[in-house]
């Protein structure tokens, strides 16, 4: 349902926007390139069929649907869907990583901050607390591409420790252990800046459920019993404040696609995020579509598994969906 | 919530403190500014001076100056988007969630199409579509990607509120649909609109300085984002101008953070879950 609004925005977009891409692309093209080429273009691109409006959206769904995304203007006669794929794997390894690395650090400290709050008794507050809770804020308020350009010009380029751009070293393949090490070099910098921007929202979110949970009895009377406070923290707090925080897990990928998108752009990163600018910049339309449709299919993908997921780590959810 | 307890919470009272001081600085810019953000024939890449408090860039502008300017569209973008925002979140969550039906469940449709579609890649796009190039059609793609998340939590409020005895009273009293939710269930729910409202404006600044930096917005303007735009185009990193770089991120996050602070200490005043000790 989502997929098919999506394909139709995709769809409509480029045709009602004032100014038509095809007529700009083409002016650019005029006096270089003969009058036959861009007829066989014109064909190429399915702009002269005579299906009428409705025909060339039934086709273009069909083209989508059937992974056929066309082919780049600027990149003629590259495929669409070969220069996304090329870009996927960098951004997927990217983003892959950085989340769970910002969700495991993000829970931890947000666990912290409450456990800290709640045991502190009549003082209300800790040091700890109002300290993480600031800070968590000012992650969330940090843009991604000015904390991307001032790492890249204070740690890659006065330093000298991190590279500039790209994201390995030209001509090295990633199978033998020096292409390995360029890798993981290249991608330092644009991971630890993701990480950083998409930590906020897991310290705050998994402190506030971290706190309500923290008030039920179990928790009184688990510490009754006298057992230790890690264990309380970990085993009977932390495993149940941090399920909603995992059903969050559609709000962040928004947050973590977003930053994505700018820090691929400062550290010049070969991804999609790099991409979608280039693309923009050359008024692209095939890529610009092609690369909006890989975003809302990973991310419903994404959303997908998450819920899966879910069901499999609550029980509850489980026995209320087999009923 | 009342003022009372705003006035004693520490994050309200620093977020509001640094919001004014913003404020301050967008009204009084046109008294503060040294010179002006526009004049450009000043030496080029100097270094901060008593005469040039920040320095120049390399096109010879006073920073100091842009980044006073600077401030006036960002707090403008963010006000204007963030009401907006919560204007179309109380139509497509409050009211929704209050009269349900077949209009909730429109509503409720649109709401989690456009939750799920990437904003930020959909804003980028917009943008460059639309290339006016004004601050007016920025604002615009923003309010349309950024609504959809608060209009879902208004909406799961509302329904809260919706069978309370005091609600029912007022819908037997036989007063209309949209008097009911503006004087009867919005007042009972403005602690997570006033949340919402901030947070709106914190993405919505973001978003507003990140459109203009990759260069979608009207470059000619002076703001935060613009700034940032002609600093990576004039190769501050190589000339190793980093004072241009770093101060109007520096604003941007101190703004973003002060609506940030507002937003969670409205929620936590709000809701007395957080503040059980």
């Amino acid at each position: 349902m989502t997929l098919w609004v999506a394909l139709t925005i995709n769809y409509a977009l480029p045709r009602l926007m004032p100014g038509n891409p095809v007529q700009t692309m083409f002016a650019r093209y005029q006096g270089k390139v003969s009058p036959a080429a861009i007829h066989s273009m014109e064909l190429a691109f399915g702009l002269k069929t005579k299906t009428g409006t409705f025909g060339q959206y039934i086709d273009y769904l069909h083209n989508t649907l059937t992974g056929n995304l066309g082919v780049s203007f600027s990149y003629f006669p590259a495929r669409v869907s070969t220069l996304i794929g090329g870009a996927l794997p960098w951004t997927l390894g990217l983003v892959g990583f950085a989340t769970i690395l910002a969700f495991v650090l993000g829970t931890g400290l947000g666990m912290l901050a409450a456990w800290k709050r709640g045991t502190a008794g009549w003082r209300r507050g800790s040091i700890v607390d109002s300290g993480l809770v600031p800070f968590g804020l000012m992650l969330g308020a940090l843009p991604s591409f000015w904390i991307s350009l001032i790492l890249l010009y204070f740690v890659a380029f006065k330093m000298g420790w991190f590279p500039i751009a790209g994201g390995i070293t030209a001509g090295q393949g990633i199978m033998n252990w020096p292409g390995f090490v360029s890798l993981i070099h290249h991608a330092a910098l644009p991971a630890f800046t993701l990480t950083l921007i998409s930590m906020g929202l897991w310290i705050l979110l998994m402190r506030n459920n971290m706190l309500s949970v923290l008030g039920e009895d179990y928790i009184k009377f688990a510490r009754a019993k006298g057992l230790k406070d890690r264990t309380v923290a970990l085993h009977y707090a932390g495993r149940n404040a941090v399920l909603p925080v995992f059903a969050q897990l559609a709000l962040a990928l928004g947050v973590v696609v977003g930053g994505q998108v700018f820090i691929e752009i400062v550290f010049s990163y070969p991804g999609i995020g790099n991409l979608l600018l280039q693309a923009v910049e050359n008024e692209d339309y095939p890529l610009i579509q092609g690369i909006f449709i890989i975003f809302t299919v990973a991310l419903l993908l994404a959303n997908f598994l998450a819920d899966a997921l879910y069901v499999f780590l609550d029980p509850r959810v489980r026995v209320e969906a087999g009923k | 919530m009342n003022w009372a307890e705003i006035r004693h919470n520490p994050r309200a009272l620093v977020g509001a403190s640094i919001l004014l001081v913003f404020i301050l600085m967008a009204l009084l810019a046109p008294v503060i500014v040294p010179y002006s953000p526009t004049y450009i024939l000043f030496t080029p890449n100097l270094a901060p001076s008593a005469h040039h408090l920040l320095g120049t860039t390399v096109n010879g502008q006073d920073i100091f100056s842009q980044l006073i300017w600077g401030t006036r569209e960002s707090l403008f973008v963010g006000f204007i988007c963030a009401t907006l925002i919560c204007l179309i979140q109380l139509v497509m969550g409050v009211f929704a969630g209050y009269v349900g039906g077949v209009f909730d469940i429109v509503a409720t449709g649109i709401t989690n199409v456009f939750l799920v579609l990437p904003s930020l890649p959909l804003l980028i796009i917009l943008a460059a579509y639309l290339q006016g190039g004004s601050v007016f059609v920025l604002i615009a793609v923003i309010v349309v990607t950024g609504w959809a998340w608060g209009a879902k939590v208004l909406r799961a409020q509302a329904i809260a509120l919706r069978d309370r005895p005091f609600i029912q009273a007022a819908r037997v009293s036989g007063e209309s649909r949209w008097h009911i939710v503006l004087t009867h269930v919005v007042p009972n729910m403005l602690g997570i609109i006033f949340s919402n409202f901030f947070g709106a404006a914190l993405f919505s600044v973001l978003a507003e300085a990140g459109l203009e930096f990759i260069g979608l917005g009207n470059i000619n303007d002076v703001t935060w984002g613009t700034m940032l735009y002609w600093a990576q185009e004039g190769q501050a990193i190589l000339l190793g101008e980093w004072v241009w770089l770093l101060v109007p991120g520096l604003c941007l996050a101190l703004l973003g953070t002060a609506f940030g602070l507002l937003n969670f200490a409205v929620d936590e005043i709000a809701n007395p879950r957080l503040r059980r000790t």
